[in-house]
């Protein structure tokens, strides 16, 4: 199948389709601020979670959090840029500079050509409760400033982005809870696909402040075990007693083989399957058909069976249920595979909005770098994560094709696959 | 009364420090927009920071008068003054 730009339409049953590659990644998380970083920290299985104090004197349950710095965009970005950015934006920004240059496109080819936008996002609390509070205090809503509009928005991503990159083709931003990114890429790989675009800058973005979290920790949804905040992400560890919120920004472009070809570009990887589904049950309480059906209809969009996958970075975010209905998830489909499955969310926490995305860039790390990240904390399985072939320790592995998953409240589920380019 | 150098030395750096240009590059006869690059938005911005600084609030219309830094300064001291006489 390599050489050709077009592949038959997998699941789709719609003749010949463009194939999709991706020649750019790059990352700004709690594991680093760029890929060299994010790679190192993947391979010692460095955890990026802190306790913060500041959580706990307003009344958080649990002050546990991935811990990002904010970037210095002084130098790099007008004021009138900067002021518009929210903090997953300026995140975004800085993951999307990095996927750009890896990709070898510079602003003149971005003027030249239709490239598009579809980021993933789903909130934007900080700029939000500011502008409010300002109101509230000064009762005119001018005071609030002309930026605050341009941050609170869901779209801030995609239309702070656009604009900076004076970018061309499709431009809008996908909100599925932690599943954005993932549908960011999933939507991209068939925009590309099916001809309507040739080259898309996907990904997700993840606020991270004080005033993002309350309401999810509102659910109790949090570990608490704040005496060891690297061990308390521990997916489908037997002990684990709920998530911890991360974020940052991680960018995957996406682009038709035709076009990476023509412009020589460096292919990382090739987009091969996507799936989703939709529980039809609970806002929040997991279901295991709804994953089995988006992992399925990966692997048939691929043309793959469950034995082809080297690799699944799981979804797993250290919930007792989501874990629990990921583990019987996953081992109705691959236990007989045996495939190896961790999920990096034991060392970044809960990556939320960005997660989809952020983990298709770690995955292609680990692809390129021939080695699988550990779950780390993972001690002792329960009954479900038992049926699962899970990376303890960082392994050495030559991973031809990966899957991720992704699930969001509301029961939306993503499923991707990403194979090694050879020619 | 408050003096018009204090009110020309507070607004000098507030607008220099709000938009980014150097403070000698702000002279009584340049043009407000041009110098501080102000676009549509950034009026708005313009109407925080002298609020945040004066404690008063700019109509927009008023900006139609004020070209120079001059106009600028005479404003806001007009304005400050009434204020204090209010």
């Amino acid at each position: 199948m390599s050489g050709s730009p077009f592949r038959r339409g997998g699941g789709t049953g719609r003749g010949f389709m463009k194939r999709v590659v991706i020649t750019g990644i790059g990352i700004y998380s709690c594991l680093g601020k760029n890929l060299e970083e994010v790679s190192k920290s993947l391979y010692e299985g460095k955890s990026g979670i802190v306790l913060d104090q500041e959580r706990k004197a307003m009344g958080y349950r649990s002050g546990l959090t991935g811990f990002v710095e904010k970037p210095v965009l002084k130098g790099l970005l007008d004021r009138r840029s900067r002021i518009m950015l929210p903090e997953q934006g300026e995140y975004a920004y800085i993951a999307t500079l990095e996927a750009l240059r890896a990709a070898g496109i510079d602003q003149d080819y971005l003027n030249a050509h239709e490239v598009g936008i579809l980021y993933g996002n789903d909130s934007s609390a900080k700029p939000v409760i500011e502008g409010i509070d300002v109101l509230r205090e000064k009762k005119d809503t001018m005071l609030i400033g002309s930026a605050s509009v341009f941050q609170t928005l869901n779209s801030t991503i995609t239309m702070n982005l656009s604009t900076i990159f004076k970018l061309r083709g499709v431009n809008f931003t996908i909100s599925a809870a932690c599943a954005s990114g993932s549908h960011a890429i999933g939507l991209g790989y068939h925009f590309i696909k099916t001809g309507l675009q040739d080259c898309i800058v996907t990904g997700g973005a993840q606020e991270i402040n004080l005033y993002s979290m309350g309401n999810f920790d509102a659910l109790s949804a949090f570990s608490v075990r704040e005496a060891e905040p690297q061990k308390a992400s521990r997916p489908f560890d037997r002990d684990r007693d709920g998530l911890i919120p991360s974020g940052g920004g991680a960018t995957v472009i996406l682009e038709s083989l035709e076009s990476a070809t023509k412009r020589g570009a460096t292919i990382l990887g090739e987009v091969v399957g996507y799936g989703f589904s939709s529980n039809g049950e609970h806002i929040s309480n997991p279901t295991v058909d709804g994953p089995v059906r988006s992992l399925e209809m990966a692997l048939r969009d691929a043309q793959l069976q469950a034995s082809d996958i080297d690799y699944i970075n799981a979804h797993a975010t250290s919930t007792l249920a989501g874990d629990a209905s990921e583990a019987k998830a996953i081992a109705s489909v691959f236990e007989d595979a045996r495939t190896p499955v961790s999920s990096t969310k034991s060392m970044t926490g809960h990556e939320c909005w960005m997660a989809g995305a952020s983990e298709i860039v770690y995955s292609l790390l680990m692809m390129h770098k021939g080695f699988m990240a550990p779950n780390i904390n993972f001690e002792n399985p329960d009954d479900d994560s038992a049926r699962l072939n899970i990376v303890k320790n960082t392994t050495e592995k030559n991973i031809n094709v990966f899957l991720s998953n992704s699930f969001g409240f509301g029961g939306t589920n993503s499923t991707l696959i990403v194979r090694k380019w050879s020619k | 009364m408050v003096q018009k150098d204090e009110i020309i030395a507070k607004i000098n750096h507030f607008l220099a420090e709000e938009f980014e240009v150097e403070e000698a590059d702000i002279t009584p006869g340049g043009n407000v927009k041009e110098v501080l690059e102000l676009d549509s938005l950034d009026y708005i911005d313009l109407v925080v920071v002298i609020e945040n600084n004066f404690a008063f609030k700019v109509k927009p219309e008023d900006f139609t008068n004020i070209i120079t830094f001059n106009d600028f300064y005479n404003y806001v001291e007009a304005r400050v003054n009434s204020k204090e006489l209010a």
